[in-house]
């Protein structure tokens, strides 16, 4: 039960995340060990930033309805 | 026995449905609980998902759970990432949902809230939510290309070309009508003003605080700027109430027009992470709250509907907007049951996060079921509050004068009982000072919320309260809008423009960007002016172009999701697509037609021009103009509506010769001749277990 209810809450804070353009960085992480491993990679910060700047920085991309 | 309980459940479901659509269409004159217009609606999107969504996703378009997605085929934890199916629902539907299902159903509200309800409830099953899936679908199969691309590569580079022209027209009647919707819920509000004006500092600090602070925490941010949104609403009310603050933050339509004009200019020049992110932070999440809060009030204060079913504006007279049931109630309900613009995110971010194909039946028309039940609380919202004070806040000043008392007088002459000690003390209870012709969609709304959440808490001390947050809820979100689509439609014009002009294209150039920047912003902001000053309220004349220009987006892709059925050989089906495509072009074309050729002038652009040609030349003035050069003015911005509405037709219908000259192809093909990627197997890993 308790087990189902913090993996509920993982979830909710995904998708609140995800609503703004944020994906999970520990997927990033593992995606980059698994297939990518001994590459640079991104810390949170420049994730973070990486990610704002892609959601809203442009390149013409409608991201949100009316 | 398992299946034999499942179909006796959804024989029950079907029952209860049918008594709730009875039970509602028996009681005329009465006014009835608006939870039967919640039961009714909730057991058509039940059977609607149940069996019609997996006729699609089986039958029609045979989604396929061992076929390789995008979100694996190119994952990159970055832009593909193979997404959990409801985190990635609450993107989609968080993405889709906006101020279009809000506004839209209160507009219709004034032919009486039964049309409004059978339109989206219709519209959503056979129009909107099959859109949303199908492109979902198309965009996934290849590869998660947007729909200009899709268009391009199925119909051919010519109608891609036409289709982006039709995106950036879209925009900048989108941004024009949001801005007057702002713009008309804060004039003469210095409480609604200075809450709005206070999220820019507040948007900024979270700014600063996410980028240099602590970066990257968005939930601690989001938690301290939504204190400082309610103290904002709070000091609102202190700064209505005193004398000098008070007068500070009083502004006319046309103050307020400027004021966002180069508002919009400057934010969408700034960085991103400074303004704009932070406050989609606040906008997003205060947005699904608010929609989750009002389900809440809904389903537990069960307001009753105070609105007839029907009312005598059915047959164009009303004086929200004019025009008659047909077309025009069919493009004035956009979102909430067809929106061409969900037809941009379906092919934008959510195809390259998708895990399965199967789960785009969940994402796409599930989560335009949702939608299209936001768009029924809004109708319920804008049907719970009298009838009478309805039309005095959405009827034209022209229509009912700018007092009470002369405002009372003309709404009960059209028969709905209203005084003007009841409208003075709704303007008292939600703290304004007047809530006449506040058209445009907002306020209303604001108002039958403040009624439904005022019921939950608070009571009648709190609905200045509640009508505030209502209006801060909507004028945020837009301001978004208006940021986040200034830049877009920057980005789409430089791309345009480049075809001419090569130096326009470089992206990082500031001169060109400048330019193309303000040239969007002129766009847009000539439309929300011409709107502001019209005394006809604006919304008369930009809701329908705006209505027609998403109900073309629509078309277009529905006639794109036509295009590749018959591509894929599966003709049999293709009525699935086909008839919400015909639905749409009638009601498109037909409403773009009257609206230039109508002889009545209040619905025909043509026709009003020539009144005014008319007065002109016997030297005669008609209101608002006060000179012969404002006539001329006048004049002008008729044959440019009209002449925009022309451009939507003429978009649509090349669109639709490129559509049918593309079917003719494919069935002429002995094979299927789609250009989705080639079948690819999911990793083993990837595939669902059960």
């Amino acid at each position: 039960m308790l087990e189902e209810l913090s993996k509920a809450g993982r979830y909710l804070g995904q998708t609140m995340r995800l609503m703004v353009g944020l994906p999970e960085y520990g997927t990033y992480v593992t995606h980059m060990e698994n297939t990518h491993p001994g590459e640079p990679m991104m810390s949170y910060e420049e994730f973070f930033k990486e990610r704002q700047e892609a959601r809203y920085g442009g390149n013409g991309r409608v991201g949100r309805c009316c | 026995m398992n299946r034999l309980y499942s179909k006796m459940g959804w024989l029950a479901l079907a029952l209860l449905g049918a008594f709730a659509f009875g039970y509602i269409g028996l009681q005329r004159g009465e006014s009835i609980s608006a939870i039967w217009i919640v039961i009714a609606a909730v057991c058509v999107y039940l059977i609607a998902y149940r069996f019609y969504s997996l006729y699609i996703s089986d039958k029609v378009l045979g989604l396929d759970a061992t076929r390789m997605t995008p979100a694996y085929k190119y994952n990159d934890g970055l832009d593909y990432v193979p997404t959990n199916k409801n985190v990635l629902f609450g993107h989609h539907f968080a993405a889709i949902a906006g101020a279009g299902p809000l506004v839209g159903p209160v507009l219709a509200a004034q032919m009486g809230y039964l049309p409004g309800m059978l339109w989206i409830l219709a519209g959503v099953v056979f129009a909107g939510a099959v859109q949303d899936l199908m492109v979902l679908f198309i965009s996934t199969r290849r590869d998660g290309r947007s729909l200009g691309d899709l268009i391009k590569s199925e119909l051919g580079p010519v109608p891609g070309v036409i289709a982006l022209f039709g995106t950036f027209m879209i925009m900048v009647i989108i941004l024009a009508v949001l801005a007057l919707i702002v713009v008309k819920a804060l004039a003469e509000s210095p409480w609604g003003t200075f809450t709005v004006a206070v999220t820019i500092p507040i948007a900024l600090f979270m700014g600063v605080y996410t980028r240099y602070l602590r970066p990257g925490r968005i939930g601690e941010i989001s938690l301290i700027g939504f204190v400082l949104l309610m103290l904002a609403i709070v000091g609102g009310q202190y700064v209505q109430e005193h004398p000098v603050l008070g007068a500070m933050f009083t502004f006319t339509g046309k103050e307020l027009t400027w004021m966002l004009i180069g508002y919009g200019f400057i934010a969408s020049v700034l960085p991103v992470w400074l303004l704009l992110a932070p406050r989609d932070y606040l906008s997003t999440f205060l947005k699904i709250g608010t929609i989750v809060g009002l389900a809440l009030g809904i389903v537990f204060v069960a307001p009753e509907l105070k609105m007839p079913a029907f009312t005598q504006f059915m047959d164009g007279s009303g004086p929200v907007w004019s025009g008659s049931l047909f077309p025009f109630l069919f493009i004035t309900i956009a979102c909430g049951a067809v929106s061409g613009f969900h037809a941009l995110i379906a092919s934008g971010t959510t195809p390259k996060l998708l895990e399965n194909e199967r789960h785009a039946r969940f994402i796409g028309y599930g989560a335009m079921l949702m939608e299209s039940f936001v768009a029924i609380m809004a109708l319920i919202a804008a049907s719970c509050i009298e009838p009478g004070v309805y039309f005095a806040m959405n009827s034209p000043a022209a229509l009912i004068g700018t007092t009470v008392d002369s405002a009372a007088q003309a709404v009960s002459q059209w028969g709905f009982y209203v005084t003007p000690e009841m409208l003075a003390q709704v303007a008292k209870d939600v703290g304004e000072h007047s809530i006449i012709s506040r058209a445009g969609g907002a306020p209303t709304l604001a108002v039958g919320m403040a009624h439904i959440l005022s019921s939950i808490g608070g009571g009648k001390v709190m609905m200045a309260f509640w009508y505030h947050f209502a209006i801060l809820f909507e004028a945020l979100f837009i301001l978004t809008a208006v940021d986040a689509g200034t830049r877009a439609g920057r980005f789409m014009l430089q791309d345009l423009l480049g075809t001419f002009v090569p130096s326009m294209r470089k992206i990082d150039s500031l001169p060109a960007s400048l330019v193309a920047t303000a040239l969007c912003v002129a766009g847009w902001g000539y439309f929300l002016y011409q709107g502001v000053v019209d005394p006809l309220g604006g919304i008369n004349t930009l809701w329908p172009l705006f209505g027609i220009s998403n109900q073309m987006l629509a078309g277009i892709a529905l006639i794109l999701a036509t295009c590749v059925l018959f591509k894929m050989k599966r003709d049999r089906f293709a009525w699935v697509t086909i008839v919400p495509t015909v639905w749409i072009l009638v009601c498109t074309l037909t409403a773009g037609w009257q609206k230039i050729f109508d002889a009545n002038p209040r619905v025909g652009f043509l026709t009003h021009a020539g009144k005014y040609q008319a007065a002109l030349a016997d030297g005669k003035l008609l209101a608002p103009a006060k000179s012969a050069a404002q006539m001329q003015q006048i004049i002008f911005n008729d044959y440019l509506d009209a002449g925009l509405a022309a451009f939507f037709i003429l978009v649509l219908l090349s669109i639709l010769g490129f559509g049918i000259k593309t079917v003719l192809a494919a069935r002429a093909a002995n094979k299927p001749s789609t250009s989705e990627t080639p079948f690819e197997a999911l990793p083993a890993s990837a595939l669902p277990s059960a």
